[in-house]
This record gives C-alpha cells, sequence and structure tokens, in this order.
C-alpha cells in the first residue's frame, strides 16, 4: 500500500504584515502568512510553513450590538480603543491587532478621517504588533479615511482593507505609495474575488501583498457557502492559479457574533446550553471549519474563543515538522 | 472503480444477439457503463464477466449500517472529497462514549442528557446517533449489567467497546437484535470478532495503528468474509488523525483501493469540551463517517451539529425556509412588512438584521425555489405576481392595517409592476441586509 500524495505545483503567496526598524518601521514584531503548498495541515505532503494566525479586533466606538458575554472580558476598555488594544496585546496576548474604524460610517457616529488618522497613530505608538486597519463599509467615507489612516502608517507595512470589485482605486493608491499590503473582498464568489485580484494589480499592485477576504458566513449561517468557496479557491491556487494564490483573511468574531446561538440567553434557549460558552464556542467553532477551508488569518472577538482557537492551531502545527 | 465502456465489452461474448434490446455487444456495455441498462438482459453473460462487473459497480465506500429502525445510523457511501464536486451524503454519526465502570444512576442520567441532544435548525431535524459502551472493568458481568441499563433507556444504536471477544459476546447476546457496531477487532483478535461478526450479523470496526497495518487487517476480515467494517486508526495527535481520514478517502475513491472503501470512526481525545468541539468538527469536515464525544453539554454538541448540517447540505440544492409570513419582535398592525425569498440564508440574514434594528416586523418570505433575491429575480421565480400572490395567499391584509410594502433594493426595478398587481405602496429598501437596521430605524422620521 502506498499513500497517494498530491502534487501541487502552485504555492500561496507569503504577505507580511509590520515592518520593524529595520525595515524602516516601528513594530517590535512582524507576521508573515500563507505559503502553504498543500491543504491544510497535510504536513506529509506539502509545506504550511506559517501557523494560522489571530487578529484581535478593536473598533474605534463603543460596540452597540455585542452581547454582554462578550462584552464582559474588556470592560471599560471598550469606550478607549487605545485602551482596548493594549489590552488585547498585553492581557490577552495578542500578537496582531485589528483596527476597524466602524465610528466613521455615516450613520454610526461618522467620525472624521482627522479623528481616525489620530487614533491610528495613537494605537500605533501604544502598541508594537503589526496593525490591520479596516473601514467602515461605507464606500465613499472609507476612501477618505482609509487614505489618511495609510497615510499616517506610512511605512510600517500594515494590512488595510477592504478593496473590492467596485471600490479599489483609492485604497490600492494609498497602499501602493505607502508600503502596505492590501484586503481584496468578494461577496462569496470566486469569480468576483479572481476579478477583485487582477483589478488591483492591474493598477500595478504586487499581487503578492494581497489578502483575500472571501467572506464568510458564521456556523449555521452559511458557512458552508464560504467552506466551499474557499476550497475551492485553494485547490485552484494550489493547482498554479497565480489570481487566487492569496492568502484567507477571515471576519469570524464579526460573523459568529451576529448568530442567534451565540448571542441568545440561556432564559430564552434553555435547552441550548450556558450562554457563556456558547457564545465562546459559535466563535471557536467559526473559526475551525473556516481554517479546516484554509484561513490564513482570523479576525476574532472574545479572549476565551481566542485563546481556545490558538490551543487548536497549535496542536495541529506541532506535526508541523521542518 | 467503474469500468468503462470498453472495459465492459471485453467482458461480454461479443456475439451481437440483440437479445438485450441494443443492437451491439459494444452499444450495450457503453450502455451499462452508464448504468442505464443492468447486465441480466444480457442471456451469454459469463461468471467471470459477472464478478468483475458486480465489484466493479460496488460503491468506493460500503454503506454501512448500525442499528435497526428509525434511528439507525448509516454511514459510508461517499463519492468525493470536497463537498462542491457534489455533495456529501451520509452525515457524520454523532456518538457518546459511556463506560461500565459508571454507576447505574450515572449511566441513566448520562442517557437523559444524550436524549435531549436533539434540535431543530432551519427546519430539519438535527440529533445525535450513537452511544459507546466501553468495558473499562475488563468484567463481563459489568459489561453486561451497564449494557442492560443502556438497553432500558435509550433507542440509538450502540457500539460495544471492548478487545475481549468473550465479553462482546458476552454483550451480543443480549443485544443481538440491535446491531450493534463491535468494537474492536486489532491484529490479535480478528478470527474471533469476525467469528462473532458473522454469528451475530453485526458490523465490526478494524483497528489498527498504522495505514499499512490497517489495509492488512481489513484484508484478513475480508478472507474472514467480513464485509460490513468500519476503520479506526486508533489514538494519535490531530494533524496525524487528519492525514489518515484524507489517505484512506483519497486511496478509497481515486485508487479504488478497497481495504480503505468503508467509513471511518473517530473518538475526541480531549477531557475539555471546547477542545472537544474543535477536535470534533475537524472530523466531521475531513471525512469521518463516526464522531465519539465524551462531553454531553448541549453548547459543545450544537456546534458540531449545526456544522455537520452545513457541511451535508446539497450545494446544488440549498435549505429553504418555508413561505409565509414570519413575525419579528412584538408585531402590531403598525409594524413595517418586508418581503423576501424562500433561500434558508437569505431569510436567515434578513431575520437577523431585523432583529438587530430592534424594530418589530413582518417578513413575508415568497417560495422561489430556494434562490436567493437577485437569483430569483433573473430567474423570473421572484416576480411582481409572485410576490403579489404570495401576499394574498398569507392574507397580509389580516395583520396589518397599512399598505406599505418593503422590496429589496436589488428588485427596485418592481417597484410599478407591483404596485399594480398588490395593490400597495412599495417603497424599496437597502440593496443588502446589513443596511436594514439603519433602513427600519429611519422609516418613520
Amino acid at each position: 500500500m502506498d499513500v497517494l500524495k498530491e502534487t501541487w505545483a502552485g504555492k500561496i503567496n507569503e504577505v507580511t504584515i509590520g515592518a520593524t526598524e529595520k525595515d524602516g518601521g516601528t513594530r517590535t514584531s512582524q507576521i508573515t502568512v500563507g505559503g502553504e503548498t498543500t491543504l491544510p495541515f497535510l504536513f506529509k505532503e506539502g509545506a504550511m510553513p506559517h501557523a494560522p494566525v489571530i487578529a484581535m479586533e478593536v473598533l474605534d466606538i463603543e460596540p452597540v450590538d455585542w452581547p454582554e458575554t462578550l462584552k464582559k472580558p474588556f470592560g471599560d476598555a471598550l469606550r478607549d480603543p487605545v485602551k482596548w488594544a493594549v489590552k488585547c496585546v498585553e492581557e490577552f496576548k495578542a500578537r496582531l491587532i485589528c483596527v476597524k474604524l466602524a465610528g466613521t460610517h455615516p450613520d454610526f457616529g461618522n467620525k472624521s478621517a482627522e479623528d481616525s488618522a489620530k487614533l491610528i497613530k495613537d494605537i500605533l505608538k501604544a502598541v508594537k504588533t503589526p496593525l490591520i486597519i479596516l473601514g467602515s463599509g461605507d464606500e465613499t467615507k472609507d476612501n477618505i479615511v482609509l487614505a489618511k489612516a495609510s497615510e499616517v502608517s506610512k511605512g510600517e507595512r500594515c494590512l488595510l482593507g477592504d478593496a473590492t470589485e467596485k471600490n479599489y482605486k483609492t485604497l490600492t493608491a494609498s497602499c501602493l505609495a505607502d508600503g502596505h499590503n492590501i484586503i481584496a473582498e468578494s461577496p462569496i464568489d470566486i469569480n468576483i474575488a479572481k476579478q477583485a485580484n487582477i483589478l488591483i494589480s492591474e493598477m500595478g499592485f504586487p499581487m503578492e501583498r494581497i489578502v483575500i477576504n472571501t467572506t464568510i458566513g458564521a456556523l449555521g449561517y452559511g458557512m458552508e457557502y464560504a467552506y466551499s468557496i474557499m476550497e475551492r479557491a485553494r485547490i485552484a491556487a494550489l493547482l498554479g492559479d497565480k489570481t487566487l494564490s492569496g492568502p484567507f483573511v477571515c471576519f469570524v468574531g464579526q460573523e459568529a457574533w451576529r448568530a442567534k446561538e451565540a448571542k441568545a440567553t440561556s432564559t430564552e434557549h434553555p435547552e441550548w446550553g450556558d450562554e457563556t460558552s456558547r457564545g465562546i464556542i459559535w466563535e471557536t467553532d467559526t473559526a475551525v471549519s473556516v481554517l479546516m477551508a484554509g484561513a490564513d488569518i482570523l479576525i476574532m472577538r472574545h479572549p476565551k474563543a481566542v485563546e481556545g482557537v490558538q490551543v487548536y492551531i497549535d496542536d495541529l502545527m506541532k506535526n508541523k515538522g521542518d | 472503480m467503474a469500468l468503462s465502456g470498453l472495459e465492459i465489452y471485453k467482458l461480454l461474448a461479443k456475439t451481437n444477439c440483440k437479445k438485450c434490446g441494443f443492437p451491439t455487444c459494444l452499444a450495450f456495455a457503453m450502455q451499462l457503463a452508464a448504468k442505464k441498462t443492468s447486465l441480466d438482459k444480457c442471456p451469454s453473460v459469463s461468471e467471470e464477466a459477472k464478478n468483475a462487473l458486480e465489484s466493479a459497480s460496488r460503491p468506493p465506500i460500503k454503506l454501512v449500517t448500525i442499528g435497526e429502525g428509525e434511528e439507525k445510523l448509516e454511514a459510508g457511501n461517499e463519492t468525493v472529497l470536497f463537498r462542491h464536486e457534489e455533495k456529501f451524503y451520509h452525515p457524520t454519526g454523532i456518538g457518546f462514549l459511556l463506560e461500565d465502570t459508571q454507576s447505574a444512576d450515572e449511566l441513566k442520567k448520562a442517557i437523559e442528557e444524550i436524549k435531549k441532544l436533539d434540535f431543530e435548525r432551519v427546519g430539519q431535524r438535527i440529533g445525535v446517533n450513537l452511544v459507546a459502551l466501553s468495558c473499562k472493568s475488563n468484567d463481563a458481568a459489568k459489561f453486561v449489567e451497564a449494557l442492560k441499563t443502556i438497553l432500558g433507556g435509550c433507542a440509538l444504536p450502540l457500539a460495544l467497546m471492548s478487545d475481549d471477544p468473550l465479553i462482546i459476546e458476552k454483550a451480543l447476546e443480549i443485544s443481538k437484535d440491535k446491531k450493534p457496531l463491535i468494537y474492536k477487532a486489532t491484529g490479535v483478535n480478528f478470527k474471533e470478532m469476525a467469528n462473532l461478526a458473522k454469528k451475530y450479523k453485526v458490523p465490526l470496526v478494524a483497528s489498527a495503528p498504522t495505514l499499512e497495518e490497517l489495509a492488512g487487517l481489513v484484508k484478513n476480515l475480508n478472507t474472514e468474509g467480513i464485509e460490513d467494517i468500519i476503520l479506526d486508526t486508533g489514538d494519535k495527535a490531530l494533524a496525524e488523525k487528519l492525514w489518515d481520514l484524507t489517505q484512506i478517502r483519497r486511496l478509497a475513491l481515486k485508487k479504488a483501493f478497497r481495504p480503505f472503501g468503508y467509513p471511518v470512526i473517530t473518538f475526541t481525545k480531549s477531557g475539555d469540551p471546547a477542545r472537544e468541539v474543535a477536535e470534533a468538527s475537524s472530523y466531521v469536515a475531513k471525512y469521518a463517517g463516526i464522531v465519539v464525544l465524551r462531553t454531553r453539554l448541549a453548547w459543545a454538541v450544537l456546534p458540531i451539529l449545526t456544522l455537520r448540517q452545513n457541511l451535508y447540505t446539497d450545494p446544488q440544492k440549498p435549505l429553504q425556509v418555508e413561505s409565509k409570513i414570519y413575525e419579528v419582535g412584538q408585531v402590531t398592525d403598525k409594524s413595517p412588512v418586508l418581503v423576501t425569498t424562500n433561500f434558508s440564508l437569505t431569510y436567515y440574514t434578513v431575520e437577523g438584521e431585523v432583529e438587530a434594528s430592534k424594530v418589530p416586523s413582518f417578513i413575508v418570505v415568497c417560495d422561489a425555489e430556494g434562490m436567493s433575491v437577485l437569483t430569483a429575480w433573473a430567474a423570473d421565480k421572484f416576480t411582481a405576481d409572485s410576490i403579489a400572490s404570495a401576499l394574498d395567499k398569507f392574507s397580509i391584509k389580516d395583520k396589518v392595517s397599512h399598505k406599505d410594502l418593503i422590496i429589496p433594493g436589488y428588485v427596485s426595478v418592481l417597484s410599478g409592476k407591483l404596485e399594480e398587481k398588490s395593490g400597495r405602496k412599495v417603497v424599496v429598501g437597502p440593496r443588502e441586509a446589513s443596511g436594514i437596521p439603519v433602513f427600519l430605524r429611519n422609516l418613520g422620521k
């Protein structure tokens, strides 16, 4: 009996986030993701040189729709993004911070680009991990806010997002000018994922600095669509499709904590068991699902879920070999 | 692996006698390969051809049944490595490990807990499938006693776990009618275990620490006449397990490697429920036919069952919700009315956002054959006519006193005709569900 090893021709691009002093930045660490030459965790067949990494999410406004379970570990820090970021790094050992400028949205605070730029500068000063910086999803506003955020973080090699098929030019130009990586977003659609990558790279942006966000659904809420899109894209990349060879970023926390199973109290649904554990496990298991499909960067929220997924990743990576 | 038409042709008599109803043996062979006719139509088929064809038409992964009746657990018969290639057929059986060293009361309590692990999601029942009783005591009498307690309270299929054939036989004597799974045959005891499996007509787990040894063991069991087999590669690190599971599935499907043409059973190792969920979910995603858990906590089992439901959904046939009027929150006759399609993902996304808006609302779900809004509109399944007739059918006029109707932004083009057909005032809502909370909150302003 011989085992059946696939010989893949392709390789996932390696993307490095964060620039240390040596590279002209002020970060004290870097995160590299990607580089896979096989499907997730099949170490006997190919390489998975970098463990998937978890980024903890920090919002620029106090979250309004978070359940108590999720708010509790952060306490007061939820009202102070800088303190929040520091807490994630110092207390929860986050190695990567994702700042979402949700409060710049015209309908949710409408903070100015200047305020956001100051916040980014303050966070860069307060924590020394690499940063992911996200807009609010309002295209017009993002084009102003992210351009400014990109400028003030120039040289720190952040990961900025999201660029979409319809709105990528401004952000791509900023990331190109300021030396950042970029997230290309597509709505659970493999062809649009390809298209977004192609459009961004046609502006002279190196494919090797694009991270793919296929968008996901939470466990129980369309997770399987994202799962299959990711599997298809990853297989295509391993077969040699350069336009799908970016590592994946997955917004696990954001999606998981919208699920009823994560938010409902034990009084509402006694049959679902303890609500604290349930919310955490919903985020954990959404992360596990996308890791099985090839996720490289997980944006997460609850510290206990972060811890659980880290243990899971470490457990798998023990068999990595050299 | 299936034979090609030409390969089948070589096995036929090549008389072109036409008695099968086809003009030539070659044409008949082609139809056989396409599974459009059966070999018994050929009057001059040889024994040799029959055997070759039968073995070639066996599914690459055998369907193995544990238990009897409605609750029986079927594992196997899978045809792909990735669900997008076709679909996954037999949802991973979820089982629970119990030990005969537990007291009768503990076992009874455990069974009650297991029975409660039965949920409904998106209109489907999702439940658990197996109770595995392990003989920790090494004492047949104690094992049988524990088994009796379980049989008394539980209708789920069973797995009997001991390496000692004598103990297994004692247990089979009182449970054979339930067709339990025997766990496990090893390189040491396989002859005795095979005899039991044959005598009591029950499925048997073949367990070996390496793939090589497992293949050898299965061949030995086949030689003993055993075909209802479930595979196990023992206790090892998670990444090693994923490798084993992947290899077994790949070799069965891509190389038609017979010894691995059976479903696989896995056990979670960790005593920590949260870690067990992650471990079990990995096995569900990557090819386990059965996963046996230690935890029975609802919050831990629910995500595993949900993941299984997600991944075993037919990618070509999306889940649908019942088309009717749904009420979100404490609605009144002034509450807004939104309309969407019956694609479950669409509906639950809309419902989630309506809930998040904290504006009590009605959602009218139209039957659009399970398509999302834009797809359904493009396919003519979500039209002014179909929406108007849904509003009529579900009598929205009895629910609200106003005439406003909110439609998804993507189908704003339907507005005019819909107003005409429904007699309602159409309000164009946001394109994406994520815009619903802001939209609803600003409605009255």
